[in-house]
């Protein structure tokens, strides 16, 4: 059983290095891709079944005993998220296959290494392997964003690389601060640490400054909307399912795991849930392409997750995690509509785009159900995730934060609106009308299921929302994560 | 003490040369940065604080995790370094000279 967990780390580096091996067949190495992380899924969801008693699978590379040991362990949060990036990169992957995104020698041996650095990610127990395993995720991403950006990617590639060295090196800065204070990495043995010592709260609170500038926290967001954006929409749709949100994954598991929710940071982290939330929603009114707008509210909805983190609650934090996977679904949903866009008009810019719901109705549904499902519109799961949060909030009685997220939604359905108004209701500009070309099943076919997923989220969403009070609880009491990873 | 100095002004010059213009500046930037937290690794682990795991060792060993820590970071880091000089080199090969500034945008 816990061999498995091996599987969603090695199996996409098994598959890269096959890839690498085959440089000419173009069909095979889209099927060994798809295949590897078809059984990533696989693995996903049986962990999921297997973690929903309270149950934690724990895999030590090697056999080694617990204190030398490279440790994997899987609990209800771990497991779905491996679950949900290894749906977006089966998505992004078909998707790949309609733009000619994967005709690119290097592509897909580059995203079985990011996927694969973003699963270890997520199921690893010890910050060490936790650094080392961002770094193999973001190597392959500064290549994709150089490789696969129009104009500007240079300049673009530039500042995402140094804004990721920065942070990777402020991260290692913080791991190594942790272990001169405690004398250990591994989250087990530091399980509280942060209450009981100052010095390793300072510490922990370098490695939180790390990911809060990798997961786009604001004030440290500015690098996403500038970066992102000038890459291809499959990439970005890549980069928004598992890169940002390895950072958010770990500022959750740190602050639950070593701060154990301490409540003196509780304002610190509302301020800047609801400053993310504020600051990325305005920043997507003034800018005029659907990725840069998909971008800047990337920032805004890392907020609402963090304001369910912040509240710390079992509500909270079954509202924020329940808000995290489904937010992955849509995000990734919506920039694959754009990449259709882009691929058969040429462009994503919406002052050269208009007529899609008459030439391309499939696509239009799509974009429509995510881009509800975005703004909160029920009865799709993005609904459902806002009531969530907004309850856990109400019950705190705080009506500053209430109001916030809500005017939040709104100007979130209005920037929704521009784009629909603009692109698929508004009037085709001349050039686009000769071209009639419409986008194909590889293209379609990813974000409507994508959509899919989130409006049966929202009828339909006691499985997931089963899983988030799981994971919510084990992030409560870590007691039980705690035992099974150190082995006493 | 030597180590905290050692940080302190490799910190200090690192950051400098991030703050100066010019795309080579910023890549040593980098360099020294990552050397400064190599050697706060280093001084993170001490000499009392575990047994070697195999030998069972004399009565001071140094701590064997920070070493393979910095092992790895380095090799993280000399990667990094050399595909950010391969990116420079390809804008200073493009253009007559590279762009004025790191986003390519007016100053």
């Amino acid at each position: 059983m816990s061999i498995l967990l091996i599987v969603p780390v090695a199996g996409p580096l098994l598959a890269a290095a096959v890839l690498l091996a085959l440089p000419d067949r173009l069909v095979l190495r889209r099927v060994v891709a798809l295949l590897a992380t078809a059984a990533v899924i696989a693995v996903g969801v049986v962990l999921l079944v297997a973690t929903s008693d309270g149950e934690v699978p724990v895999f030590r590379v090697g056999d080694w005993p617990p204190v030398v040991a490279i440790t994997l362990a899987a609990d209800p949060l771990s497991a779905l998220l491996v679950t949900v990036s290894a749906m977006v990169v089966l998505a992004c992957l078909v998707a790949a296959v309609g733009t000619g995104d994967d005709r690119r020698q290097a592509f897909l041996p580059l995203t079985m290494v990011l996927s694969a650095g973003a699963y270890g990610a997520y199921l690893t127990t010890d910050l060490f392997n936790l650094f080392v395993l961002v770094e193999v995720m973001l190597v392959p991403s500064y290549v994709l964003l150089a490789l696969s950006g129009g104009p500007g990617r240079a300049g673009a590639g530039r500042v995402y690389i140094t804004t990721s060295l920065l942070g990777s090196t402020i991260l290692l800065a913080g791991v190594g601060l942790l272990y001169g204070v405690t004398g250990t990495v591994g989250l087990a043995e530091l399980a509280g640490v942060a209450r009981e010592v100052p010095a390793a709260a300072v510490a922990g609170g370098v490695v939180l400054l790390a990911f809060a500038l990798k997961g786009a926290l604001v004030p440290l967001h500015d690098w996403l909307p500038r970066a992102y954006p000038v890459a291809s929409p499959v990439v970005v749709a890549l980069f928004s399912g598992l890169l940002t949100k390895v950072g958010l994954y770990a500022i959750i598991r740190i602050y639950a795991v070593l701060y154990g929710g301490d409540s003196a940071y509780h304002p610190l982290l509302v301020a800047v849930a609801l400053a993310s939330m504020v600051i990325g929603v305005l920043g997507a009114i003034g800018v005029g392409s659907m990725r840069k707008v998909l971008s800047f509210h990337m920032v805004s909805q890392i907020g609402y997750v963090l304001l369910g983190l912040a509240l710390f609650t079992a509500a909270s934090l079954a509202a924020a995690i329940f808000y995290l996977a489904q937010y992955v679904l849509v995000k990734a949903a919506l920039f694959l509509c754009a990449a259709a866009v882009r691929s058969t008009r040429g462009t994503d810019r919406l002052s050269r785009l208009g007529g899609l719901a008459s030439s391309s109705p499939l696509l239009a549904l799509a974009f429509g159900v995510a881009a509800l499902s975005l703004a909160g519109l029920p009865p799709f799961g993005g609904f459902l995730a806002k009531f969530l949060v907004l309850r856990a909030a109400n019950e705190t009685g705080d009506w500053l934060v209430l109001t916030v997220a809500v005017l939040v939604s709104l100007v979130t359905l209005l920037s929704m609106l521009k784009i629909w108004g603009v692109a698929f209701w508004g009037e085709a500009p001349r050039a686009a009308r000769e071209g009639t070309a419409r986008p194909g099943l590889a293209l379609l076919g990813p974000p409507l299921a994508l959509g899919g997923c989130a409006l049966l989220l929202g009828p339909l969403g006691g499985p997931l929302l089963q899983v988030a009070d799981a994971a919510a609880a084990g992030l409560l009491e870590p007691a039980g994560y705690v035992r099974a990873v150190s082995g006493r | 003490m030597s180590g905290p100095l050692i940080v302190g002004v490799l910190v200090a010059a690192g950051v400098f040369l991030l703050l100066r213009p010019g795309q080579l500046r910023l890549v040593l930037g980098f360099v020294l940065l990552g050397h400064a937290v190599n050697v706060l690794l280093l001084a993170a682990g001490g000499l009392h604080r575990r047994e070697p795991p195999v030998d069972g060792g004399g009565a001071e060993s140094a701590d064997p995790l920070p070493q393979a820590f910095i092992l790895t970071a380095i090799v993280i880091t000399f990667g990094i370094t050399v595909y950010l000089l391969r990116l420079l080199r390809r804008a200073s090969r493009r253009g007559s000279r590279p762009p004025e500034t790191w986003d390519g945008g007016p100053r």
